[in-house]
């Protein structure tokens, strides 16, 4: 009964996103305030009903329903209730729901917090996501709906969620990174409402800024928290695959991050219009790149969803009309905007235009990298595979310049700047860099050139530079008090590039000085690892709510003295038959201690994986801290600010 | 040609030049880091309509079925050997490592490493998906149709 609810729920909120494609367009369309008027209640139901719908199948989750299809492949009587509740999302049909949940939670944000809009604004935003809503309302209920029964023969106990699912990690990665998907669609809605209605201002871009910005940080929180599951839980210590599903959520963080510099020029000197709309339609359209990759069955990867061809058609038809719509429209209205500002060669303008072009070639790397496999087999010339130092080089290389520029660009003015006057200070921090790397990499060996320097290098730099000139703002602003002058969103950008700072020197470090070693044990035995000895004390057998195996006790010792105890587990679960590695994990600032066990051999004796990785945490400090800068920004005082006089004046140049 | 637009020339000329640059070196990166994938009759019989065979020191992906009974393994170190198996010949992989959750006898992995001789494989990672039915679609599109027939190389039961 209750899943019949859930189903009803989501068929009404179907006919309500049409409502919202429909109505308010044709409402700004026409002038006419009525049907505009609609779209803010019509978001905030669409909204409720698919609140109504999830809860559904949460509760179906929670009894135990095994009547529902979904429920019964995907949970299991034995399961804990926390995990019952996030099995809801750990299969294809959950997850769609989850995301339409986001999705019509992002328009109803939008129709709420969008009063300081011009109205006719509000109903083009609102029409362009209630069409993006109607695509993926119509793909769950035709393609798959999580309510389907499995009556009249329905089975006793549940098929079990997939272990690798049953974590902690599991709980909040696909949440957050789903509301980091769903959010581009509204810069998207944001940019094609300023086609159809051919303004681009500054205050277009102050209102598209936050609302890019919010899911800029849950898609970088939510790729940070998928790499650190990865890294404890599918037990081989890696924290990054290059798998297409990995891949299909970067391109959309690349592009997203080529779009917030881009907006900042926009919304600041009114130029890169065109230019900032692309990137938005973009990131948009990668998004959705990324759930027709994941869902179709096109490419191989460890984590892609159960496949389904119609699936695929579907979200690639979807992908085409988005696509398409958008770049005609854009081939239509575009030829009008005209960038007023103008800039000389060395600005920052042009610098930030540097930031984006490295950015989409990253993005063009990771597509052609995700894509080629595909295409190679396609036209019939046999299944390849693209190595990881394919892409490991190529970002290397790009990291150079594009990490250069990013620590030069907050000291170059708008519009035109000299060079001398910048040469003393930045080659005074300059040098300060230099110290600080190769005096943080003579701690590790004698500094030669390799990956790690050229990490500790730029990272220091980027470092250095923003320090500089924060300094330097502050000699402006009259001491340090004068700091509090400085904008949030300032200080967003100065916390944003000293996580990518952080993240750089992580990458590098970890690359560099990471000693992974696979040997076999026996209870007693003892193995040297980078000054740190793993004595194996025990292995007995484990015995779970819904799993039995085996678990090792490891002992750490460093210059004879204990350091940590370590706890690894194998896991075998009978219902899905599927056996698990739980990873010991001892993590420091500089260091983590990282041992799986694997199979029993004879003797008896076993095969573990002892691993210790310097500074790999920095890489998801780095990601949070950038995450942490894209927070602050939002929290920035503008972007609250109601720009009155604006609103009349646009209002009536609309209805004109 | 005022300075105004001489400046911007050189600019858009010279980016121009560093993206092509860029975009070349690319293709030539990824050129280089390409994987074939092969199963263990396209690899004893050859690739293709011009039944192109690897070379030795290749670096290749194989994927196939574990050939039953013929997993061996060194009693002192985690060395480990194992034979693949699709619709014909038989391929041998060496290893030396952890073996994935799911490596079992008789199901579906796929290896990548380098080609030591016709035959023989050193691997230098074995992965195995997270699911028990899984057969790489690859090795399931060359098994298909002949699902049924029983493979030629099995090893009788109880041979190390």
């Amino acid at each position: 009964m209750i899943a019949e609810v859930g189903h009803l729920a989501l068929c009404f909120a179907l006919a309500l996103s049409l409502i919202l494609a429909l109505f308010p367009l044709y409402g700004s369309y026409k002038g006419a305030a009525g049907p505009v008027l609609l779209a803010r209640p019509a978001a905030l139901l669409l909204f409720l009903l698919t609140a109504v719908s999830f809860a559904a199948l949460c509760y179906a989750f929670w009894i135990n329903d095994f009547t529902v299809a979904y429920v019964a492949n995907n949970s299991n009587s034995l399961l804990p209730w926390y995990y019952r509740l996030t099995a809801v999302w750990g299969s294809h049909e959950g997850s769609m729901l989850l995301w339409v949940l986001m999705l019509s939670g992002w328009t109803a944000a939008v129709a709420l917090l969008s009063n300081s809009l011009p109205l006719i604004l509000q109903g083009r935003i609102l029409g362009v996501l209630g069409f993006v809503n109607v695509g993926f309302y119509a793909f769950v209920l035709l393609m798959s709906n999580p309510f389907e029964r499995t009556l009249p023969f329905f089975p006793v106990d549940g098929r079990d969620l997939n272990p690798l699912l049953q974590d902690f990690g599991m709980i909040i990665h696909p949440p957050l990174l789903y509301m980091g998907y769903v959010g581009f669609a509204v810069s998207f809605a944001f940019a094609i409402a300023a086609l159809l209605g051919g303004r681009f201002d500054a205050n277009w871009a102050r209102w598209a800024r936050p609302w890019t910005l919010a899911a800029w940080l849950f898609l970088t929180l939510g790729i940070m928290l998928g790499s650190w599951w990865a890294y404890y839980e599918l037990g081989w210590g890696g924290w990054w695959f290059w798998d297409p599903v990995e891949n299909a959520s970067l391109m959309p963080w690349l592009v997203g991050t080529a779009l917030i510099h881009s907006l900042a020029v926009t919304e600041k000197r009114g130029t890169f219009k065109s230019w900032t709309v692309l990137l938005a339609i973009a990131a948009f359209s990668l998004s959705l790149l990324g759930a027709f990759l994941v869902r179709s069955g096109v490419l191989v990867s460890v984590h892609a969803f159960a496949t389904d061809p119609s699936r695929g058609l579907f979200l690639l038809a979807f992908l085409l009309v988005v696509v398409g719509g958008s770049l005609l429209l854009y081939g239509l209205r575009m030829h009008a905007v005209r960038s007023q500002a103008r800039y000389q060669l060395f600005s920052r303008e042009v610098l930030l235009w540097g930031n984006n072009v490295f950015l989409l070639t990253a993005t063009l790397v990771v597509f052609l990298g995700t894509l080629y496999p595909l295409f190679h087999k396609e036209l019939g010339l046999g299944s390849i595979s693209i190595g990881e130092p394919f892409f490991n080089s190529i970002f290397q290389y790009l990291a150079i310049p594009f990490a250069l520029l990013l620590g030069l660009a907050p000291w170059v003015r708008w519009k035109q700047q000299q060079l001398q006057p910048l040469l003393k200070p930045l080659s005074l921090w300059l040098v300060a860099a230099l110290v600080l790397a190769l005096g943080v990499l003579s701690m590790y060996q004698t500094p030669a050139a390799n990956v790690a320097l050229l990490g500790l290098l730029l990272g220091a730099w980027v470092t250095m530079a923003t320090i500089g000139e924060i300094q330097q703002k502050a000699a402006q602003l009259g001491g340090v008090p004068g700091l509090f002058k400085l904008q949030a969103s300032h200080w967003g950008m100065v916390l944003g590039h000293l996580g990518f700072a952080m993240l750089v020197v992580g990458i590098a470090m970890t690359k560099t000085f990471s000693v992974e070693k696979d040997v076999r044990m026996k209870i007693g035995d003892s193995v040297e690892l980078n000054g740190y000895t793993f004595l194996l004390s025990e292995v007995y057998a484990l015995n779970g709510p819904n799993y039995g195996g085996q678990a090792a006790e490891l002992e750490v010792f460093q210059h004879g003295e204990k350091v940590t105890h370590l706890h690894a587990e194998k896991r075998f679960y009978p219902v899905t038959r599927a056996v698990m590695t739980e990873a010991a994990v001892h993590a420091r600032l500089s260091r983590d201690l990282y041992v799986a066990l694997g199979e029993e051999l004879s003797g008896p004796s076993w095969a573990l994986r002892v691993y210790v990785k310097p500074y790999v945490r920095w890489i998801w400090l780095g990601a949070i801290l950038m995450a942490l800068g894209g927070l602050v920004s939002l929290s920035d005082k503008r972007y609250r600010r109601k720009a009155k006089t604006e609103i009349g004046e646009q209002g009536a140049q609309a209805h004109a | 040609m005022n300075p105004r637009r001489k400046q911007r020339l050189l600019a858009v000329s010279g980016i121009l030049v560093l993206l092509s640059g860029g975009v070349g070196a690319m293709l030539y990166a990824l050129n280089e880091n390409v994987d074939l994938f092969y199963t263990p009759s396209q690899l004893i019989e050859g690739l293709g309509e011009d039944k192109k065979k690897p070379v030795v020191g290749q670096r290749l992906r194989i994927g196939g079925m574990v050939v039953k009974g013929s997993v061996r393994r060194d009693e002192h170190s985690l060395k480990v050997s194992f034979d693949l198996v699709d619709t014909g010949p038989i391929v041998t992989v060496h290893y030396d490592g952890i073996l994935p959750d799911l490596f079992r006898e008789g199901q579906g992995i796929v290896a990548q490493g380098t080609l030591l001789d016709a035959s023989t494989i050193q691997a230098t990672e074995v992965l195995a998906k997270h699911d028990e039915n899984y057969m790489p679609p690859e090795v399931a599109e060359a098994v298909k149709g002949i699902k049924h027939v029983a493979p030629k190389h099995t090893y009788p039961a109880g041979t190390p």
